[in-house]
């Protein structure tokens, strides 16, 4: 069974980071790179697991994450949240809006491979 | 025959009587009982001292000597009386307003309170006055002496009586005029027993005149025979002589201290001038109807050379009937004394008040507070002038011998006193008048009238003949009888008109060259408006209630406790049975005192004078109110200007608190933006060096990628330090510009190339290089820089499929433009004014700018002394640059 994988991030290089990493787990990893229409990408894409940038074009990830919150379908859905702004005004705002797990930029590798497996399996035992 | 000695007796029980009359008003006015002690018939009689003993007796003297010319002495009060009761209104609302107590009080309170002018006025009626009063004890003399011819036996000696006569009006005026201390300044005795004695003179007059017309001359029809036959009935009139006695009778009664005295002071009710302006004429009527009858007869009985001053009391006695003549005598006694009772009186009050009494304060300023009491001293110093003035009159009455010299003395006191008229009445009609207008006018005619009429008529010794003859210092126009060569004139008529004239134009010019201090002017006001802002002053009220009104008051200022707490000790002290105390002086001094703490003395004076008094507050007082006012504005005001101070202080410190926090709130912002910008470059270099350190078998293409992402993103981490401190540079003001001399077209020669050198997407840059001659003497490098980050702005967002950029520039009156538009879809509207602001993007970022360029654009270019703005409305971005042609120290 395929583990899917939406990436909203608008910063290539860093997409292009996660991707490579996640892959070689074995998630199936797709990217998007703009705030604007996030919601239905991911309402389309089904993923199994939603990592999500802060600072995007069009409309901010606290946004994105409290409208996927509001709906029926998708409030389970685990989302890791990235920001390079790491204070901990934005970690309380990201936990009141339903974040599954809250991480600063820059991460490290294994920190972030450790977080989706844990969320994964969160989901999965759920 | 009566003998001397009866005559004696009846006159002795007839002063018995006075006092007892006096006394006992006196006793009724304290009681408060009597009411027609202030009756408008009493005020009415009252005024008939004018008619005095040279009226009772000279009227007749005068009739048989000059015809009907002493009827100018009656005209004169009784035109005053009908025609001017107005004025009369006037003077007696201003004289009780401003609580005065004599004509010399009255012309010192108008004008400014001023006691040189009170002193004046008290030496004019002084010396007006004091021969008048020996020309009273004369009269009393000679009619004595005519019963005394008849019997020579009697008791009377005729210095000694003169001396007993003088003692006992002293005696009277210092009882009954000086017997307390109001304010208001009544006598009711002494008005009383004046109004009898006015009964008493017409009563003995008319009885007189009665008997000559039906007991000796046989009814009226053959009374009119005789006056046709005689001289007197010739209608002989000089016109001059009558103008001026009519005037000047009509004068005196205005100005003469003791008409001032019974008028004004005594007034009790303005009202009463009403009926006193018919039944005083009328008065007036009934004293001068018998007076030619007697005189007619008196000539026809009588044989040549005798005194017709005496007719009233010779006529009967030269027909027997000796006590018609004593009742004659009683009435020539009643006109004598009392004139002498209100005129010492009158004259009393000035001397002490204006004289006595502010010499006594001088004197006592050295030696500590005038806190002793103050009312003893004033009575005692009345006292003494009432005697001092009556022993002036006899003295003068002794040393001028009584002889033919007094004869003229009621009419040379009238011109005197009438120098006080046009400071008087331009007093009171004329606002301009001023203290040293009336300084003036008054000396003027006072020196005028003692040069013109007093000296010339004491004879030799005063006034050498030849001064009289030739004139002072041999100036022939400077004779007392024809100043200023003006012949011809009868003496006293030259006197007044001269006196008079020069005094009013003295007074007038003198008014209008000078001008009235604050008082002055705010006593002018009162006077000439008096009846716009005063009440007809009333009364004392109940003691009681005012006490109640005093507490009220004084607990709006100290409150209710203390207020309570003071009464209730007062009331002890006063050991009444009342919690409310009597309002005594001691009280009210001590309740003045307590008050004047809170709101300053003047204050409290006015407020306790207010409830107490009844009467209204003085000038003065509202003077000194007015001076603790402005004291309490001032300091209100500097605690105002130091309260708006403060406040001005507060709002600064908010709004640079309001600054700080908006700085603060920035510097967060900005330090999140920057930690945001520089955690993104770092997020992938971590992220690639930690794959290229853990992975193993990266292929190589791989291997290459990942380290050029690395190396890029490490360029940008260094743009944006570089920015950062280039920015920061500039903000602080900390940058030095390098001021050099090229062309507009060097310039972007340079630029052009280095923005786009390195650049993956190609962009068209258009430029009209004849345009860009333009000579520059600024910052070229940093122009330059402006230019780079302009151009390659455009080179990295036009999103136009084949995108141009047009570089257009020209020069405006020593400015120089520079337009940067591209055909690209623009920047939106909302965003165009923020694109300035730093970290500010639009649109993705596809360059990988920190959005610092355009923020640093715009510093440069206010350092430059030009501006950088966004230019709408042409297709794509457009930026337009302006700056100085030439770099201007002062364009910064």
């Amino acid at each position: 069974m395929s583990r899917k994988v939406l990436l909203i991030e608008d910063e290539p290089n860093i997409a292009e980071a996660i991707r490579f990493l996640l892959s070689r787990e074995g998630w199936q990893v797709e990217t998007h790179g703009d705030g604007t229409d996030a919601v239905q990408v991911i309402q389309g894409a089904r993923p199994d697991l939603v990592i999500l940038d802060v600072m995007l074009p069009g409309k901010n990830g606290m946004d994105i994450l409290r409208e996927l919150r509001k709906m029926e379908e998708l409030a389970g859905l685990p989302v890791l949240m990235l920001t390079a702004r790491g204070q901990s005004r934005d970690r309380e705002m990201a936990e009141n809006a339903g974040v599954s797990r809250f991480m600063t930029k820059p991460f490290s590798n294994a920190e972030v491979l450790t977080a989706v497996r844990d969320l994964h399996a969160q989901a999965t035992r759920l | 025959m009566a003998t001397i000695n009866v005559l004696i007796l009846v006159c002795l029980a007839y002063v018995v009587f006075l006092f007892a009359v006096a006394f006992a008003a006196d006793r009724m006015a304290a009681a408060g009982r009597g009411k027609w002690l202030r009756s408008p018939v009493i005020y009415t009689l009252s005024l008939s001292i004018y008619c005095t003993a040279w009226t009772f007796y000279g009227a007749v003297g005068n009739a048989a000597r000059s015809g009907l010319e002493f009827v100018t002495i009656y005209l004169g009060p009784t035109l005053v009386m009908v025609g001017w009761w107005w004025g009369l209104r006037k003077l007696v609302r201003v004289g009780r307003s401003q609580r005065v107590t004599s004509i010399a009080d009255l012309l010192s309170s108008r004008y400014g309170k001023s006691n040189t002018l009170a002193v004046c006025v008290t030496i004019l009626a002084v010396l007006g006055g004091t021969p008048y009063i020996a020309l009273q004890l004369q009269s009393i003399t000679l009619s004595f002496s005519i019963f005394a011819e008849a019997d020579p036996s009697g008791l009377y000696r005729e210095g000694s009586s003169v001396f007993w006569v003088a003692a006992g009006l002293a005696v009277f005026a210092i009882l009954f005029g000086t017997r307390n201390l109001d304010v208001n300044e009544r006598h009711h005795g002494v008005v009383t027993a004046i109004a009898v004695e006015a009964v008493v003179k017409l009563f003995a007059l008319i009885a007189v005149g009665v008997f000559v017309v039906w007991g000796i001359a046989g009814g009226i029809g053959p009374m009119m025979d005789r006056i046709d036959a005689s001289e007197i009935g010739q209608w002989n009139v000089d016109a001059g002589r009558w103008t001026t006695f009519i005037f000047l009778s009509a004068a005196a009664f205005i100005c003469l201290p003791r008409m001032f005295q019974v008028m004004v002071v005594e007034n009790d009710d303005e009202g009463h001038l009403r009926t006193a302006a018919w039944a005083f004429p009328l008065y007036l009527l009934f004293m001068s109807l018998f007076v030619v009858p007697i005189a007619v007869v008196g000539l026809d009985l009588l044989p040549q050379g005798a005194n017709p001053d005496l007719f009233v009391l010779t006529v009967p006695l030269s027909q027997g009937n000796d006590w018609l003549a004593m009742l004659s005598f009683i009435g020539g006694f009643s006109s004598a004394t009392s004139m002498v009772i209100v005129s010492a009186m009158a004259l009393s009050t000035m001397v002490s008040n204006h004289v006595v009494m502010p010499i006594w304060l001088n004197t006592q300023e050295g030696t500590g507070s005038v806190s002793g009491d103050v009312r003893n001293i004033v009575l005692m110093a009345r006292r003494v002038s009432i005697a001092a003035i009556i022993a002036l009159g006899f003295f003068y009455y002794r040393l001028s011998g009584g002889g033919a010299a007094l004869a003229s003395i009621g009419l040379i006191a009238f011109a005197g006193i009438s120098q006080i008229l046009p400071a008087l009445v331009g007093g009171l009609f004329w606002r301009r008048a001023t203290r040293t207008g009336a300084l003036v006018g008054l000396t003027v005619g006072f020196v005028l009238w003692i040069y013109t009429l007093l000296l010339p008529g004491m004879g030799g010794a005063w006034m050498p003949e030849s001064v009289l003859q030739n004139g002072l210092f041999g100036l022939g126009w400077l004779r007392p009888h024809a100043l200023f060569g003006i012949e011809g004139i009868d003496p006293m008529v030259h006197t007044v008109m001269w006196s008079l004239s020069l005094n009013t134009l003295a007074f007038c010019v003198a008014s209008l060259l000078s001008f009235p201090s604050p008082l002055e002017r705010l006593q002018g006001a009162q006077f000439v408006n008096v009846f716009d802002h005063s009440v007809a002053p009333r009364g004392w009220s109940g003691s009681v209630a005012q006490s109640e009104d005093l507490m009220i008051m004084t607990q709006r200022i100290l409150g209710t406790g203390p207020t309570q707490e003071f009464f209730q000790a007062e009331a002890q002290k006063q050991g009444g049975r009342s919690h409310l105390p009597e309002p005594t002086p001691g009280f009210l001094n001590r309740l003045e005192r307590e008050l004047s703490g809170s709101v300053g003395a003047a204050m409290a004076h006015a407020m306790i004078g207010q409830i107490v008094g009844g009467s209204s507050v003085s000038v003065e007082d509202l003077l000194a109110v007015a001076d603790e006012s402005a004291q309490l504005l001032e300091y209100s005001g500097q605690l105002e200007e130091k309260s708006s101070e403060l406040s001005r202080t507060a709002r600064q410190l908010r709004e640079a608190n309001a600054k700080l926090t908006q700085i603060s709130e920035q510097k967060d912002s900005f330090l999140s933006q920057v930690s945001h910008e520089l955690r993104t470059p770092m997020t992938s270099i971590r992220a690639f060096s930690e794959i290229m350190r853990d992975t193993d078998g990266l292929s190589r293409q791989e291997q290459t990628r990942y380290a050029a992402i690395i190396h890029d993103e490490a360029l940008r981490l260094t743009r944006l330090l570089d920015d950062l401190l280039d920015l920061s540079v500039l903000e602080n003001g900390q940058v030095s510009l390098n001021l050099s001399d090229d062309s507009l077209r060097s310039v972007l020669d340079r630029a052009v190339p280095s923005a786009l050198a390195g650049a993956d997407r190609k962009i068209t840059v258009r430029r009209t290089r004849t345009a860009e001659r333009i000579f520059l003497h600024t910052d070229l490098d940093r122009l330059g820089q402006v230019f780079i980050n302009l151009i390659s702005n455009a080179q990295k967002y036009c999103d136009a499929d084949d995108p141009v950029l047009v570089i257009s520039a020209h020069d405006v009156g020593g400015r120089v433009i520079v337009d940067f538009i591209d055909n690209g879809s623009g920047i939106p509207p909302g965003a165009r004014s923020m694109v300035f602001e730093k970290f500010a993007r639009v649109g993705g970022d596809k360059a990988g700018g920190a959005g610092l360029g355009l923020a640093i654009c715009r510093e440069i270019m206010q350092r430059l002394g030009g501006e950088i703005t966004y230019l709408p409305g042409q297709g794509g971005a457009a930026f337009r640059i302006s700056l100085p042609q030439a770099y201007q120290q002062a364009a910064q």
